[in-house]
């Protein structure tokens, strides 16, 4: 098992007439394969720690090393490429694109990629078959539950072949059957694809699923368990 | 898959773009219009210019314009003219003598210029012929004398009217004659009118004691002709003026010189109104994308991307608008380009400075071309700032607000 990612004396510290550190101090090592929920209360720095690491904010100091780089080294443009090549992304609010089908919307990133056609066209009925949702595969995301659109951003930031998923409390807004079947999925892809995937999350059902729990408070790590 | 994205997002909301989309329409519509209103006001104008008042080029005397003395008679003006009827380029070419006279009524008098002419030429070179409200256009003997509307009016003057006109002859004696009103006509041009009549050749040779023309006017073939031409008979005639309607018509040339540059300023102006509601439109939607923009940023979408993508959306916008306008002030032009404008309403005014008052709007096809050409430009000048807000948007800010 190698070090995918690699956070060394990580602070973020936003100014104002009270600073506030939302990351103070991380050192962290995520793994291949890890399945690992970063959790905590509310402004424990979660997210924010997410967003370093996805290569969307830049820290006030330390470092971000991801498959021995020093993400701090990047350009603007290698950063993209990063976050287009490396990551995949699941937010808490879906955020597909409207205007697109359930098909466009994971093609679309696979076309930024430049891939071949019809490598986009088989990638796309892997992961809907995956993510269960081939029957919609001609839906708008407005046509669609919560659950299902979320499965479907899943499976967008998995089209590209990301060595990690970032998910940023991905099932805060969904039910309970639906939150179960998302995790169903993506254990399923850890499992079987071995792709990393990092939670943000204070859903326990998250939690309990979590083969690696980091616990976060006023931006530093109180606790990191193995189960 | 860009293309499709953008032309979804221009119908995401329909009543937005539908308005923006119809104003685009109806601002180029408007602006099409105008310039082929204007430009069929001036294309007649220059008609009437050539047909009715100067024809294309005119030959004289070089001093006989400075005073219209009689003696300043064309040389030779017979033979040149027969030449002339003869030369391809030309549809036909007619002398006359010309005198600044004094007519004068029972009740009235007023200064004219007296056109002496040939009949059957000048039928062939102008349409006066074709003006003539009462009488006939001809003469029926010498003394038969054709005026205007406005002169009889002036003048409290009908048919068989008997007038007299003073004028200076070739000698610089005072001659005078009484003719009588054999017909009456009407131009578009008042002022024309007012300050012109017309009488035999033969018989105005005679009272100002010539033997030649003072005036050769020349029609030609095809307006292409008109400067090689003009350039032509100068070098053949160098001691005689060569002039085309240009020259003797100045305004009308720099009416028509500017005219590109004030119906460029007029669609400018259409154009730059349009331009703020576009932006306006698509500031709005960028805004409202924000979250979705900052999405596609963060999900590996650089943002050159997110630019062009909404320069296309505008592009789109002003794709759909514009082609419904043109098409819209190209029916209008060519429906009121046969069936007219008319606007005799305001006809005094019209008329009082030569404009006909039933307008045939034309534009030509460059011209279509020119406005195409600057709603290329509008909708990428439209979209610069909405799509440079979205070079400024930092993924991480959209990503908070998600």
């Amino acid at each position: 098992m190698k070090n995918v990612i690699e956070t060394k004396n990580l602070c973020k510290t936003y100014e104002g007439v009270i600073p506030i550190h939302a990351v103070n101090d991380v050192d962290l090592q995520i793994q291949d394969d890890e399945f690992t929920a970063i959790v905590g209360p509310s402004g424990s720095g979660k997210s924010t720690l997410l967003n370093l690491i996805g290569g969307l904010d830049h820290p006030t100091s330390g470092e971000v090393i991801v498959n021995g780089h020093d993400l701090s080294e990047f350009s603007e443009s290698k950063l993209i490429d990063y976050r287009l090549y490396h990551i995949g992304f699941v937010f808490q609010a879906y955020n597909l694109i409207p205007v697109l089908t359930v098909r466009e919307n994971i093609e679309f990133i696979m076309m930024l990629q430049k891939r071949k056609k019809e490598d986009i066209k088989n990638r796309i009925h892997e992961l809907l078959e995956e993510v269960d949702l081939l029957d919609k595969i001609n839906k708008r995301p407005s046509e669609l539950s919560g659950g299902q659109q979320q499965r479907v951003a899943v499976a967008r930031a998995l089209a590209t072949k990301p060595e990690f998923v970032l998910a940023d409390e991905p099932t805060a807004n969904l039910d309970s059957k639906s939150a179960s079947n998302l995790l169903d999925t993506m254990e399923r892809l850890n499992k079987e694809e071995s792709i990393t995937f990092i939670f943000s999350t204070h859903d326990q059902r998250v939690i309990d699923r979590a083969r690696r729990v980091v616990t976060l408070e006023d931006g530093k790590i109180i606790s990191d368990v193995q189960k | 898959m860009m293309f499709k994205i953008s032309w979804r997002n221009v119908w995401r909301h329909k009543t937005r773009s539908l308005i923006v989309i119809l104003a685009i329409a109806v601002g180029v519509w408007a602006g099409i219009f105008i310039l082929g209103f204007y430009m069929g006001i001036m294309d007649q104008r220059i008609q009437d210019v050539i047909k009715t008042e100067v024809s294309h080029v005119q030959i004289h005397h070089k001093l006989f314009t400075q005073n219209y003395h009689p003696k300043f008679q064309i040389k030779n003006s017979r033979s040149i003219l027969e030449d002339l009827n003869h030369d391809a380029r030309v549809k036909r070419a007619s002398g006359r003598n010309v005198s600044m006279v004094m007519i004068a009524s029972a009740n009235a008098s007023s200064g004219v210029k007296l056109i002496g002419v040939n009949p059957d030429d000048e039928s062939q070179v102008t349409v006066i012929k074709d003006k003539v409200l009462e009488g006939v256009y001809g003469f029926q003997n010498s003394n038969s004398i054709i005026v205007s509307r406005k002169l009889c009016d002036k003048l409290k003057l009908k048919l068989g009217s008997k007038v007299v006109v003073t004028m200076q002859s070739k000698s610089n004696e005072l001659t005078a004659d009484a003719f009588r009103v054999s017909g009456i006509y009407k131009t578009s041009n008042t002022k024309y009118d007012e300050a012109t009549a017309f009488v035999q050749d033969e018989k105005l040779q005679t009272l100002l004691e010539c033997d030649d023309y003072h005036e050769i006017a020349i029609l030609l073939n095809s307006n292409d002709d008109l400067d090689p031409f003009t350039t032509y008979l100068s070098g053949k005639l160098p001691d005689k003026s060569v002039e085309s309607w240009k020259d003797l018509v100045p305004g009308m040339r720099y009416m028509v010189e500017t005219a590109d540059q004030s119906l460029g300023i007029i669609m400018w102006i259409i154009l730059l109104a349009l331009v703020f509601g576009i932006i306006n439109t698509m500031l709005m939607a960028v805004l409202e994308r924000i979250r979705e923009i900052g999405m596609l940023v963060a999900i590996g979408m650089s943002k050159i991307r997110v630019f062009f993508m909404i320069v296309l959306e505008t592009v789109m916008l002003v794709s759909v608008g514009a082609p419904i306008g043109m098409l819209l002030g190209y029916i209008f032009i060519t429906y009121f380009g046969s069936h007219g404008i008319d606007l005799s309403i305001v006809s005094e005014g019209m008329e009082e400075f030569g404009y006909a008052t039933i307008v045939y709007p034309t534009l030509d096809f460059s011209s279509y071309i020119k406005v195409a050409t600057q709603l290329v430009v509008l909708a990428i000048v439209s979209s610069i700032y909405p799509a440079w807000r979205t070079l400024q948007l930092k993924a991480i800010d959209a990503i908070r607000k998600i």
